[in-house]
């Protein structure tokens, strides 16, 4: 992968940009996640996540646990508010 | 791990990292522990508002200083932290809003805050997105110097600050036991080494009253879980921070083109309980599109609960806890610690330091509650 291969679509984030963070030591997932905004976008890390895990992997020599992975949140897929404001109330 | 330390702050959100960089700079040995990663609590979660618009004198007065702290930060610590100054716009929908309102802005006023009570005409120009008959609104409070930073960036330039000035910061720790000696502090146990420390700051958000009942100090804080969305990026179109005290709603434009914002839901309890809810989605999807008609069509990207660390009186807990010798509260800010830590940390630096009070720490020490006319802070959201 070349430095200038994009890991997050959404966010114009480089693997350069990845190892340059993980560098100034945010050799955390989530840490990695809150300065570059890395799982932030419409995709919700679906493209950028496992790319990052292994980047931080080989850079730190650490296996990254599944676990400390972004937990997804909903809705999972944008909606608009439009639609989510059109459910009736039940009363 | 350092196996000693003049201060062990329990807790990685900005509270504790700023009190770190504020005590390191003054020449003190200070330790960060941290059991999850920076920002993982509260702060991480928060919506990112500084506010000077408060009900009680204390908050006022804390935020106005903060702002003050804020508005160099960038520069002081080296590292942009995003602040935007676009105001704060309340929503004023009715004469009990309005009364209360004035008390405020008088109040506000006399700490030299430059805060105005704006005719519903002029709302639109602060906001042009919203919708004035919608909202219900006959005025709206505006403060232009109030506004949001990013939470992630000012707490980790405040923690890469304390670090160079020779902080330590422990992430992935847990405190497991604070030992005390003759009512004095004497060691932290994490999960790794133990630290031998006389000062311990409680800095540890919804779970200040775990740590506290470690040495069987009860703190009245409860968490409660709160609910925030975001959407899409959009081209800028406001700069203010939009909220009702009424309908419990905030919203703002973030520097990235995002729109942030939560509000309350009917069912909510108290409790640690973090999976956010339908009701959540509707509710804010509802009321945000009657504020704001013209952002029905925009995608909410998805929603993340947060918690309040709320007191009796939705005010902090500062100070050291009488009868037992430096044991150093940090918590129960209520929704507001990130607008609050620069001002709040400055305070209890020059405590621990100098052994400095102040009228706005005494006011809000633990003891107040043994005083039974506590006054409460009215002017929440979320």
């Amino acid at each position: 992968m070349k430095k200038k291969a994009i890991v997050c679509r959404c966010e114009d984030i480089t693997e350069e940009d990845v190892l340059n963070a993980i560098e100034e030591g945010y050799t955390d997932i989530e840490e990695l996640r809150k300065v570059l905004r890395i799982g932030m976008g419409p995709c919700q890390g679906r493209v950028c996540i496992q790319l990052v895990m292994k980047l931080l992997e080989k850079k730190t020599g650490k296996k990254v646990s599944k676990a400390s992975l972004p937990t997804s949140r909903p809705p999972i897929v944008p909606v608009s508010l439009g639609t989510l404001a059109s459910d009736k109330d039940e009363k | 791990m350092k196996s000693k330390a003049d201060v062990v702050i329990i807790g990685g959100g900005v509270s504790g990292c700023s009190l770190a960089y504020n005590l390191a700079r003054a020449g003190i040995d200070v330790v960060v522990l941290e059991k999850k990663y920076l920002s993982s609590g509260a702060t991480g979660a928060c919506g990112a508002g500084i506010r000077q618009q408060w009900s009680t004198k204390e908050n006022a007065t804390l935020a106005i200083k903060s702002v003050k702290i804020f508005e160099k930060l960038s520069k002081e610590l080296g590292e942009d932290i995003d602040l935007r100054q676009g105001g704060y716009l309340i929503i004023i929908h009715d004469d009990k809003g309005m009364k209360q309102s004035e008390k405020n802005v008088e109040m506000q006023r006399s700490l030299g805050l430059k805060v105005d009570i704006l005719e519903p005409k002029q709302i639109n120009d602060i906001v042009p997105i919203l919708n004035v008959k919608g909202m219900q609104a006959i005025g709206a409070t505006f403060c232009p110097t109030d506004g949001h930073a990013n939470p992630f960036k000012t707490t980790f330039a405040y923690a890469n600050a304390a670090k160079r000035h020779g902080a330590k910061i422990y992430t992935h720790t847990s405190v497991v036991d604070i030992k005390l000696n003759r009512n004095k502090i004497s060691e932290v146990k994490t999960d790794k080494e133990p630290i031998k420390t006389n000062t311990v700051v409680n800095a540890a958000g919804v779970w200040s009253k775990e740590i506290a009942e470690m040495i069987g100090v009860k703190l009245p804080n409860i968490p409660f879980r709160k609910e925030i969305m975001v959407t899409e990026r959009l081209k800028p179109m406001f700069e203010a921070m939009v909220i009702s005290f009424k309908d419990g709603i905030y919203f703002s434009q973030q520097m990235e083109g995002q729109i942030i914002g939560g509000i309350p839901i009917p069912e909510e309890r108290s409790g640690y309980k973090i999976i956010p809810t339908f009701s959540f989605m509707k509710h804010m999807s509802k009321t945000l599109t009657r504020y704001a008609p013209v952002l029905k069509h925009v995608n909410m990207l998805r929603h993340w609960t947060g918690f309040y660390d709320v007191t009796p009186d939705a005010r902090p807990i500062l100070g050291e806890i009488n009868g037992v010798k430096g044991f150093i509260q940090c918590n129960g800010f209520s929704g507001h610690g990130f607008m609050l830590s620069p001002m709040v940390t400055k305070l209890l630096s020059d405590f621990i330091v100098e052994g400095k009070s102040s009228d706005i720490l005494e006011s809000l020490n633990l003891d107040r509650y043994k005083d039974k006319k506590i006054v409460k802070e009215v002017s929440v959201v979320g």
